[in-house]
């Protein structure tokens, strides 16, 4: 057993580090739950007690930051690894020592954030975990008014995990690009690699900024620098032109890649291939270009020009046509299908539905005077989990219903899968949809508890409800795996019926790799 | 252009019709990381260049650029006339003439290290003549950190020539020309990156 342990620390092969980081995500999922768990718990009744407040914002500081960057950002890094060298046909990623560093990098990104808890002066009785929220808006992050090491740890964790990302996707890129077997022109890739280079190359845009962001707030923070400090008149808008120019990509280096999955699965369940797969393409090189000129759509409330607020207000809308265009691709592709309705397409056709209304959600908030309204508000809250959660989640499960034969050899249990999509719908619209409402009532987020009678009661008593629904059939995914990889139903080499690369191709063992190079002939469906 | 590390793997082309006939060579996989490397690290520079020309005349106290700059002409020189010597090197290398590649690295340290050796000079002067320092004002903030910033690419890049040119003294650097025109490519990147800091810092900020 310690040899095997060994083996796989020690692991330079894509397949292995794919599933270290898709595992260490679902750990991490599970912890970022929890805590969304104990904020729903203690927002359920008014004024309520369960939580005190400064534990509260570490709660929501924690399972933010934790959801994106040790959640979202490392499955679908393991996905990338396991999936795209198997799909074109490569022997490994183009440099395998620096996936190994990219992935324990993250980890030990990942653990350094966690100890804050007991590190940061946790011990000690102050201090403890981050409480600046995910965006940790400058000066609240100074060391004036943020005292102690705790927003430390948040920032080297950040700077840590961005440089394990840009590694990761310096070697999706080099793999894509030059590591393609004979015959695999761009024009015959399979869209999730096609996906895959977009969504690589825009981590390499988009993460700088945050990790220079970082580091001026250690030179300020460390050596008394003066980016952010108002008092010698640094700019506390800068930060957050920094962060968002980060972070407006970053919401679509999260969620193209759900895209990705969503094409791979929607046209095997519907057993048609994909429609309008140029229109794709093209769409989602448009999503990467348009969504790195539409940051400070966050940042309506901040003041800006009115100049500044049209322009954003136009860009961010713009984004729903190429947005709308996939809808399309995939309404089409599933239009006059044979549509089978087995785990992973329950989890698409819900993502369908779910990212469709985020992104009406999304169009409204793009309106600068709607969203001075309801901005910092329970609305956007909603807005971004149904995106995140109703989006990219609900894909990223899928996925792991389709992937996980190919990477076990063992089927996921029907029934389960079932039961975890069922429960999940429920749950999360019991939460979220509830939440679009208080937020229009004027429930302002990261308040730890409120007063009864301004008609939130109700509706925060059905989101917390919902939570019980929701990790009930995150109960039912855990189970299902375990129960699985003990006695789950032998996936033979083509469980799902699939002509796509991945799906095809005989699954091979984890410890071999690929002996000769395959050879691509034709485009898509009939790919490798 | 030679076949791709994974082309020749596969052996030999085949001839089977359509597109097979053709070679299938992909770009170099060194060459493209390299390049998505150097990429990351021009978004990082843009935003220090950017973070500086916001704070331009937003400083509380002085000093003041005019009142402390002076435009780094010889270190300029230096720097810039290296990565003609780093291009000697390289193509010495590839033509395997270690003694000329060993020759011209060399110089390329000692030009590296005059031009680090200019700016500390500069700082030492900052500080103890006209007391800036990164605490003083937000001149001081963005200057220290973007010059500095770009010295510490300065000095990862002389770490890995100096690393070549060890390797090169024992005789180890044969055959590795292409690893080394990437090493290159780093040092041509830090290079350019100086003509920014120069104009900006120097030039417009002054």
């Amino acid at each position: 057993m310690p040899s095997r342990l060994h083996e796989w620390i020690v692991t330079v092969d894509h397949k292995r580090l794919g599933i270290l980081y898709i595992a260490t995500s679902l750990f991490f999922f599970a912890v970022a739950g929890v805590l969304a768990a104990l904020m729903r718990i203690q927002l359920a009744v008014p004024n309520s007690t369960f939580l005190p407040p400064d534990v509260f914002n570490r709660l929501f500081t924690m399972h933010g930051t934790t959801m994106v960057f040790l959640v979202g950002m490392p499955f679908f890094a393991g996905l990338a690894n396991y999936l795209t060298p198997l799909m074109i046909g490569a022997r490994d990623m183009a440099f395998p020592r620096l996936n190994a560093f990219g992935y324990w990098i993250f980890l030990f990104g990942g653990i350094l954030l966690y100890s804050s808890y007991v590190a940061g002066e946790g011990l000690a009785g102050h201090g403890t975990a981050p409480d600046v929220g995910w965006f940790a808006y400058a000066p609240l992050t100074e060391r004036a008014f943020s005292r102690g090491t705790s927003t430390d740890y948040w920032i080297l964790s950040i700077i840590l995990m961005g440089i394990g990302t840009t590694a990761s996707a310096i070697n999706v890129i080099a793999t894509i690009i030059s590591m393609r077997c004979k015959g695999m022109t761009l024009a015959r890739m399979p869209l999730f690699v096609w996906l895959m280079l977009v969504v690589s190359s825009m981590v390499l845009f988009a993460l700088p900024p945050l990790t220079a962001g970082q580091v001026m707030l250690l030179l300020d923070r460390f050596l008394g620098a003066h980016f952010f400090d108002t008092q010698a008149g640094g700019s506390a808008v800068l930060w957050q032109h920094f962060f968002w120019v980060f972070g407006h990509p970053e919401v679509y280096i999260l969620m193209l890649p759900g895209f990705a999955c969503a094409s791979e699965i929607i046209p095997v369940f519907s057993r048609k291939p994909m429609f309008g797969r140029p229109a794709m393409i093209g769409a989602t090189i448009g999503i990467g270009m348009l969504s790195s000129g539409v940051w400070a759509h966050h940042m309506f409330s901040v003041g800006m020009t009115a100049s500044s607020n049209i322009y954003f207000a136009v860009a961010s809308m713009a984004v729903g046509i190429p947005t709308g265009i996939k809808i399309f691709n995939w309404l089409g592709t599933m239009y006059g299908g044979k549509i089978r309705f087995d785990t992973p397409m329950l989890f698409c056709i819900g993502f369908l539905f779910q990212f469709l209304i985020a992104g009406l959600t999304g169009v409204m908030l793009a309106v600068a005077p709607f969203d001075w309204q309801v901005t910092d508000s329970y609305f956007v809250v909603a807005h971004f989990h149904y995106v995140l959660l109703g989006g990219l989640l609900f894909t990223l499960f899928g996925a792991l219903y389709y992937w996980f034969p190919k990477a076990t050899g063992k089927m996921l249990n029907e029934t389960l899968g079932k039961w975890h999509f069922w429960l999940l719908v429920i749950g999360f619209h019991l939460t979220f949809d509830t939440l679009h409402f208080a937020g229009m009532l004027g429930m302002p987020r990261r308040i730890y508890t409120y007063a009864p009678g301004r008609g939130w009661e109700g509706l925060n008593l059905i989101a917390s409800i919902g939570v019980i629904f929701q990790a009930a059939g995150v109960a039912c995914l855990v189970w299902n795996i375990i129960r699985s990889l003990r006695k789950g139903k032998p996936a033979g080499n083509d469980p799902w019926d699939a002509w796509t690369s991945s799906g095809r191709r005989r699954r091979r063992p984890l410890n071999t790799t690929l002996r000769s190079c395959p050879k691509c002939v034709a485009a898509g469906p009939c790919g490798i | 252009m030679t076949p791709t590390v994974a082309a020749q793997k596969t052996g030999a082309i085949e001839q089977t019709g359509g597109i097979e006939q053709a070679a299938w060579t992909l770009p170099d996989r060194g060459r493209v990381g390299v390049l998505c490397l150097i990429t990351t690290e021009f978004a990082i520079f843009s935003i220090f260049v950017v973070a500086y020309v916001f704070y331009i005349g937003k400083s509380l106290s002085g000093p003041t650029p005019s009142q402390v700059l002076e435009l780094p002409i010889w270190a300029t020189i230096c720097l810039l006339s290296s990565s003609v010597t780093v291009g000697i090197a390289e193509r010495a290398l590839k033509g395997n003439r270690i003694q000329q590649f060993q020759l011209w690295t060399g110089a390329t340290i000692l030009l590296g290290l005059e031009f680090l050796r200019n700016t500390a000079v500069e700082w030492r002067h900052l500080i103890n003549d006209f007391h800036l320092t990164i605490t003083t004002n937000l001149f001081g903030t963005t200057f220290y950190s973007l010059v500095g910033l770009h010295a510490s690419h300065v000095v990862v890049g002389l770490t890995l020539l100096l690393l070549s040119l060890v390797l090169g003294l024992r005789g180890s650097m044969q055959g590795q020309s292409r690893r080394f025109e990437l090493l290159s490519w780093y040092w041509h990147f830090v290079d350019a990156v100086w003509v920014a800091v120069f104009t900006v810092v120097y030039v417009i900020g002054r």
